[in-house]
């Protein structure tokens, strides 16, 4: 009887902890596309350097890999967040000035290319086999204390969450919105545009190494395998077109249920046969795919459409 | 004299906003009408209209007869309505010869014969039939959009603005041209801003403000309306 | 020099590969206006579609192609009607997170039909054909020869045929094209149906050259679109030229490389492309 509880109190808090992570790279998602209608489907590849860079940093000092340099979490967090801001100024500063499908392309390249070379550089990742005993924040003084954790991350959606509605509501916002409508109808173009989608992109997917670096520390242990396409690009961008592009609420709504529907789904996987585990998950990816088509077809604005500020509808 | 055209009070723009707003016409075979207006004024979204290229809010248009708003363009094409735009007129990755058939896209048989009819028309055009039409000259390029619109036999031609961008020499020819399309029976409705030269060889003349039509006369009368040339004609 | 002409040969196998993904990615990109994000796993459909054939019958994979090519153009032609006819008043980028979305059906479909692990046509190694010291396997001449007729018979498509050339208007001028009198929605079946058909055809070469996996296609995507970039979006052309540059590129570059990097060469000529041209590689589309 109290195991169950206890069970069911430690789920509860690892589902939260979870959808909290989702938020926030969904939140970074909404930022490039809902505000400033940006295509990026490398979001696995900015998520895996936050959780590398943040790893790196925390970890006791090893052989199989650079580092770690036992830095507070805290600085593992703002490193992620620099290390996946640069690559995006990299990609950004090629891409922005074009037509967004090339940003989308390029996107997914960047997400390869980071794939692989997490993979091969054995001296910088340990390679396949990956890093082992990434810290818990506060380990030392609270011990490994699963509350804290979701405390902390749900700190960072608060504080991602208030800083974008801010960012939106201020002239940064306004324009950005005015960029979206703009690339989406007519054609129009000029230097401080280039910026401003600079910017956002840059921002965004700043975001999404934070996100990366949470889940580092949720779980302790990352390899190459953990940053599938499957649960780091396919599933955010599901959780922020059902949410609601361009609403940060709906954003965070679409992660929790989209969560919900998918660790539902979860459990056939716990009940067949081994065998079949890895068909259970195409099932997901199916419907996935399905539920994206859809929510296009008819209901485009989600769960809670956007609605702009000041606006006259 | 028969009706062939009909557009009565439409309402018509681009997404939501009405550029077009209670705008009326009516056109006869044989008879060249021409539409003039200050930049903006909506007569290029007036033949878009026409042809289903841009959302229409409300009123009707007709043709011969038959209501066409709300028709695919390719099936207004097939009832015998063709239009030259104003920009981006010909296929510019294909050659002469190949834009001609795509004029000619809707055409079953007897493609030479309609092809000779527009070399008669358009002797450069023949000279150049193997040539990319991105690389024409802007004359040369005009020609060909108004060949590739004559392959059908069209019963009216929509000419939107045909001599701009044309050398002078060009223009008064580019008149006389379209004088003899509309001696073959074909109707001409031409946006233009050389009104004066376009007024002389008009039996109608159009002038389009904010989306309406303000006047409409005959072409002589209209160049002889000092109002009118003073608004709208330069003085 | 021999390691070069066996790396050559190589890219030109992988570039013909490319090649006949590139120009149904490029025909889409062109007339449709939105970079199709299942054209990779539509190619992984085809390779699959062979292999029922192939199992089923025990056809050779040469009689199974063309079943591959209908299978694939059918499949295109379905989702087409399905989902994106649908969508085609919306904006293009909601066109390409559907097909996006597209791709994640067909892989998975193709995961639980025909299972996670690598398949192949026909066990068993055919002994190269060893010329100057070159080695040539006898799947590399298919390929190679099996490519270039495809690009021929789709040359004399678009160049004689009415419905070819009615292709080439639409992806130069659309209105211009409908009001010339080309029903759009038929071009629009197709170009799904050549673009299906050669992505299946791409497809079962990718397979022959490596094997069968559900996700085969999707990583030679990016390879693809680097192709339609480099060779100039809406041109099929171009994409010929674009998909022997990057096979060609991506296999010599081990020469240089670890070849871990190869799918990073093709992305990397993308950005020198985009970088060069920045105003967009065709018609000034930026
Ligand atoms: N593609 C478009 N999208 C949105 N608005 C447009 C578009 N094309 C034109 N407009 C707007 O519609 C209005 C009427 O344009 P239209 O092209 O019909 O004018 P016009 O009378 O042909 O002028 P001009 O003499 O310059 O050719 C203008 O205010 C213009 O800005
Ligand atoms: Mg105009």
């Amino acid at each position: 009887m109290m195991e169950d509880l206890l069970g069911s109190v430690t789920f509860g808090v690892f589902f939260l902890t979870t959808v909290g992570i989702y938020v926030v790279s969904v939140l970074g998602l909404n930022l490039q596309w809902g505000m400033t209608g940006q295509l990026n489907f490398g979001i696995a590849g900015f998520f895996a350097l936050g959780a590398y860079t943040s790893a790196i940093m925390t970890t006791a000092p090893s052989d199989h890999h650079l580092g770690g340099f036992e830095m507070p979490i805290f600085v593992g967090f703002a490193a992620a967040m620099i290390v996946a801001g640069i690559t995006a100024v990299l990609v950004g500063l090629i891409t922005v000035r074009l037509r967004t499908d090339y940003l989308a392309i390029a996107t997914i390249g960047i997400a390869e290319i980071v794939r692989l070379f997490l993979k091969n550089e054995d001296w910088l990742t340990n390679g396949v086999r990956g890093i082992p005993g990434i810290p818990r924040p506060f380990e030392a003084s609270v011990g490994d204390n699963m509350f804290v954790f979701m405390a902390i991350v749900f700190f960072c959606v608060v504080l991602v969450y208030l800083a974008l509605e801010r960012a939106r509501r201020a002239p940064w916002g306004r324009v950005l919105r005015a960029i979206r409508e703009n690339e989406m109808g007519a054609e129009a173009a000029g230097k401080h545009i280039t910026r401003f989608r600079l910017e956002a992109f840059v921002v965004g997917s700043m975001i999404m190494g934070l996100a990366g670096a949470l889940f580092a520390h949720q779980i302790g242990f990352i390899s190459p395998e953990a940053f599938t396409p499957r649960f780091a690009t396919f599933i955010v961008w599901v959780m922020l077109i059902a949410g609601g592009s361009g609403n940060n609420r709906g954003a965070m709504l679409g992660a929790l249920v989209i969560w919900l529907v998918w660790s539902g789904t979860g459990f056939v996987t716990s009940i067949v046969p081994p065998e079949y585990a890895t068909q259970v998950s195409a099932v997901r990816l199916l419907m996935i795919g399905v539920l994206v088509q859809v929510i296009l077809l008819y209901r485009p604005e989600g769960l809670l459409p956007e609605k702009p500020p000041n606006s006259r509808t | 004299m028969t009706t062939l055209l009909e557009v009565i009070d439409i309402r018509a723009g681009y997404g939501e906003a009405d550029i077009l707003n209670g705008l009326t016409l009516t056109l006869s075979d044989n008879e060249i009408a021409v539409i003039i207006g200050p930049n903006g004024a909506g007569k290029s979204t007036l033949m878009k209209a026409i042809f289903g290229l841009v959302s229409v809010h409300g009123g009707d248009i007709r043709f011969a007869g038959q209501v066409i708003s709300g028709r695919r363009a390719d099936q207004i094409a097939k009832l015998g309505l063709s239009y030259v735009p104003q920009e981006r007129n010909v296929f510019a990755s294909m050659t002469v010869h190949e834009n001609l058939e795509m004029g000619a896209y809707l055409l079953r048989a007897g493609l030479r014969d309609h092809l000779s009819r527009v070399y008669d028309l358009f002797p450069q055009l023949q000279e150049r039939r193997n040539q990319i039409a991105g690389t024409l000259s802007g004359g040369e390029r005009q020609m060909l959009a108004m060949g590739r619109a004559l392959m059908l036999d069209p019963r009216l031609l929509l000419l939107d603005e045909p001599t701009a961008a044309l050398a002078p020499r060009y223009v008064a020819e580019t008149f006389e041209r379209i004088r003899e399309i509309r001696s073959q029976g074909i109707g001409v409705l031409m946006v233009e801003q050389n009104a004066r030269q376009a007024l002389a060889v008009a039996d109608r003349g159009i002038v389009l403000v904010m989306g309406q039509n303000r006047f409409e006369d005959s072409g002589p009368k209209l160049l002889a309306n000092r109002e009118i040339a003073e608004m709208y004609l330069g003085g | 020099m021999i390691d070069f002409l066996q790396l050559l040969i190589y890219g030109i196998v992988l570039g013909s590969i490319l090649t006949l993904g590139a120009i149904g990615a490029s025909l889409v990109y062109g007339i449709l206006r939105f970079a199709n994000f299942a054209h990779g796993d539509m190619m992984t459909v085809g390779a699959y579609l062979a292999l029922v054939a192939v199992t089923t019958t025990g056809m050779s994979v040469y009689v199974a192609l063309p079943f591959a090519m209908i299978g694939g153009a059918a499949i295109a032609i379905f989702f087409d009607q399905i989902v994106y006819k649908r969508l085609r008043r919306t904006v293009p980028i909601i066109l390409l997170i559907s097909s996006f979305s597209t791709a994640l059906i067909l892989r998975s479909v193709t995961q639980l039909i025909w299972g996670p692990k690598n398949q192949v046509y026909e066990a068993g190694i055919s002994l190269p054909y060893v010329v100057g010291g070159v080695r040539i396997r006898p799947d590399h001449v298919t390929i190679f020869v099996g490519s270039v007729l495809l690009i021929i018979a789709f040359h004399l498509f678009l160049k004689y045929t009415m419905a070819g050339k009615a292709m080439r208007a639409m992806s130069d001028n659309v209105d211009l094209a409908r009001i010339s009198g080309v029903n759009s929605e038929r071009v629009f079946l197709w170009t799904w149906a050549i673009g299906g058909a050669l992505a299946a055809a791409a497809g079962v070469f990718l397979a022959l050259d490596t094997r069968l996996h559900p996700e085969m296609g999707w990583h030679v995507l990016l390879a693809v679109f680097a192709a339609v970039i480099v060779g100039g979006i809406g041109r099929p052309y171009g994409a010929i030229a674009g998909g022997m540059i990057i096979g060609v590129a991506t296999e010599l570059s081990t020469m240089v490389f670890e070849p871990a990097y190869k799918p990073a060469v093709a992305f990397a000529l993308m950005v020198i492309v985009l970088v060069l041209r920045p105003t967009g590689v065709i018609k000034g589309q930026p």
